[in-house]
């Protein structure tokens, strides 16, 4: 078991190094740097820079060294919790990040459970009974809400919880618990405000997986152990639950490997058209005003969540199902 | 009583049959048993996708659609940019068949406006004493049909100077139908420019990966690996926001295409690449290498026409993601921008909340959004469970 786990996690290593190269090579693409744009801005509004100043900015961040060595600069500096220097806020990047990173988390974790509990019942239900009215019609709720696009659903679902529950619009909190350490107040207001994006970002995950689990469940109560099993007169719940469900739960915990970048791409979508306090708003503006170390640093960020999330259901999945680890592995 | 079996004591009685003997009666196929067995692979496909009603009322539903591309200067009643300055912001207008109880054929009403000047929004009044019929292939603001033709024909418009917005105006009094119109050429043709770079990429890349194995696959399944890890959505978002804004509409457009491409073709090329591997061990690659065939012609030859139904399947099911990413990305002003117009780029107008509370027409453009990407979901569906027709 302990070998699974070092291993699974040396292979994770690489990936993330590929990333990061790829990160690097994205942030770095675009003609011109930061500083290009920001003498541009300020000469359209008719002021003068420093040359000066920007030539020691240039000079403090690399700026004037080859790609590869600012690249192998950003990785050391990241490797020890460096994550660089944001221009446009003038701060560390962890200190722009740190906090909507917690709760890009923070909503990603409960939507998966969302979708969890939304899902669950629902394969079961439509894998047992297979082209029953019930099936088709949760199918194609699902396939609706696979084919609507997040952000319509959020414009929408926000406008009606502002006139139905005069939940206010926007925003993961009320605006006076902005900034306010946490309280039980503050985790209230948090919790109302959460529903909508929840509901919105676990729609497609949640589409998917129910079909992936009624697919799954469907093969394995085709088999043979099943119907051995019913023959020897197993009650058809009990048929269900004692084996093809233990089954299927194994694929649900593989399956987060597959809904965790979705999740979090929903995420970054609704959190902008809802102005959330996650990440999203601020990767876009970041990547716009070509700010270079905290468009990086947070692309990576979200990358690394998702490798760590399939890290876990990987080894979570192996703890469940010892198959698994032993024909992976190279022993025997 | 009427027993097959003899009663007690009585004789068996012998039963010749008087028609001929066939010693093949038994191998003898009815014609419809023939029928099947002699079908070609692609006619049984077609006879399994049939069966599939829903897939082929979507395949339907998509072909006219994907029709209506060349013609929409027709199709729609007005032209992309016409604007009608009295008429911004106007709601749907219904058409009505009966006028004052008596039968009168479609026809819409005149309407006129006043400006409120507590909340400066505009209120439309119906003036339900004049009527405008709805006229086919009327004249209106000409066109080159094909880039050949000109014309000013439209397949319908309102009689008598009115005016006929069945899905309301913009906030520049443009017509939301005719921009719909206009708009599918684009989301549409996205999705398949997409898919194309994907499917080179993904056929190739898995290609390689399956045939050649060994470090080639190690390598490739590394690249899959990260691209499938990423959060695809930031990962657009990033792309895209490294698209200078001073590059044209039609050059952004392609590079969208080219984005959503990159980004998609790991599924597929892990498809091929799983397959490849099963298939390489077969003799009759063994006889195409031993007659001297290069590795690219043993795949794109022998390999991959054996699966190419699965690949067009489970393509299908790929585009929808891309059309729905054009629309996040358009709506996010990452993605197309006027002129071009697509869905995405007609929701771009209905982002903030205003436009859902005052004017909930203008996200009208999310119905054919859901429509096109069910009909393709559960056409794919069909086609998945018609490319492997002898199961």
């Amino acid at each position: 078991m302990l070998i699974y786990i070092v291993k699974r996690l040396l292979t994770a290593i690489p990936t993330l190094l590929l990333i990061s190269l790829l990160v690097f090579f994205i942030i770095e693409l675009p003609p011109g740097d930061y500083f290009e744009n920001y003498i541009a801005e300020l000469q359209a509004m008719g002021e003068t820079v420093d040359p000066h100043k920007i030539a020691y900015l240039k000079a403090e961040y690399g700026f004037d060294q080859p790609m590869i060595v600012r690249y192998l600069n950003w990785v050391g500096g990241m490797l020890h919790g460096d994550f660089g220097y944001s221009f446009e806020y003038e701060l560390p990047v962890t200190d722009v990040v740190g906090n909507r990173l917690f709760l890009t988390i923070f909503v990603s974790l409960v939507t998966i459970i969302f979708t969890w509990l939304i899902a669950f019942p629902i394969g079961i239900y439509s894998a047992t009974h297979q082209y029953s009215w019930g099936d088709y019609g949760l199918t194609f709720l699902g396939l609706l809400g696979l084919a609507t696009p997040n952000f319509l659903l959020a414009l929408i679902l926000m406008y009606l919880a502002n006139i139905w529950f005069g939940t206010s619009i926007g925003h993961l909190m009320d605006a006076q618990y902005l900034d306010q350490p946490m309280s039980w107040a503050k985790f209230r207001s948090i919790s109302e405000h959460m529903v909508i994006p929840v509901i919105v970002i676990g729609t497609a995950g949640t589409a998917g997986m129910i079909r992936r689990l009624r697919a799954n469940l469907l093969d394995e109560l085709h088999k043979q152990y099943v119907i051995t099993a019913r023959a020897k007169g197993v009650p058809p719940f009990r048929a269900l639950v004692k084996y093809p469900l233990r089954m299927s739960l194994n694929f649900f915990i593989a399956d987060i490997g597959s809904i965790l970048p979705a999740v979090i791409s929903g995420a970054e979508v609704v959190a902008i058209v809802l102005s959330l306090e996650t990440t999203g708003p601020l990767l876009i503006r970041a990547l716009q005003s070509q700010d270079m170390y905290l468009a990086g640093s947070f692309l990576m960020f979200l990358a690394a969540l998702t490798v760590a999330g399939v890290l876990i259901s990987d080894i979570a999945l192996a703890i469940l199902d010892p198959r698994i680890r032993l024909s992976g592995g190279v022993r025997r | 009583m009427n027993s097959p079996l003899p009663g007690d004591g009585e004789t068996i009685g012998h039963f010749v049959s008087p028609a001929k003997f066939d010693p093949q009666a038994v191998e003898k196929l009815t014609p419809e048993q023939e029928k099947i067995y002699l079908a070609s692979q692609w006619r049984l496909m077609w006879w399994k996708f049939r069966a599939h009603r829903v897939a082929v009322y979507s395949a339907v539903l998509l072909g006219l659609l994907y029709l209506s591309i060349p013609f929409a200067e027709f199709l729609a009643p007005y032209g992309l940019n016409q604007r009608f300055v009295d008429q911004i912001y106007a709601p749907p207008q219904s058409v009505h068949l009966f006028h004052e109880g008596r039968f009168v054929g479609p026809f819409v009403y005149a309407r006129s406006y006043t400006l409120n000047m507590e909340t400066l929004q505009r209120e439309y009044q119906v003036d339900t004493t004049s009527i405008h019929r709805i006229g086919l292939f009327c004249k209106g603001e000409p066109y080159r049909l094909l880039g050949l033709v000109e014309s000013n024909r439209h397949l319908f418009c309102a009689r008598d100077d009115g005016t006929a917005f069945l899905l309301g105006t913009d906030r520049l009094g443009r017509d939301m139908l005719s921009r719909i119109i206009y708009g599918t050429r684009i989301s549409l043709t996205i999705g398949l420019m997409g898919i194309l770079i994907s499917f080179v990429l993904g056929i190739s890349i898995g290609g390689a990966a399956g045939y050649f194995g060994g470090w080639v696959d190690n390598v490739a399944q590394r690249i899959i690996e990260v691209l499938q890890s990423l959060p695809s959505i930031p990962l657009w978002l990033a792309l895209a926001a490294i698209m200078p804004v001073t590059w044209s509409p039609l050059v952004v457009y392609f590079g969208i295409t080219i984005i959503l491409g990159l980004i998609d073709w790991t599924g597929l090329a892990r498809a091929v690449r799983s397959k490849l591997l099963a298939l390489r061990e077969e003799d009759y690659v063994r006889a195409a290498e031993l007659m001297g065939a290069r590795p690219p012609r043993i795949i794109f030859r022998h390999l991959i026409p054996g699966f190419m139904s699965h690949l067009i399947a489970s393509a299908t099911i790929t585009i929808p993601s891309m059309i729905l990413g054009e629309t996040a990305l358009s709506f996010l002003g990452l993605g197309l921008r006027p002129p071009i117009t697509s869905w995405g780029v007609l929701l771009n107008e209905a982002q903030n909340i205003n436009a859902v509370a005052l004017y909930p027409w203008l996200i009208i453009p999310v119905v054919p959004v859901v429509l096109v990407i069910l009909a393709f979901n559960f056409m794919g569906d069909g086609l998945r469970d018609a490319a492997d027709p002898y199961r």
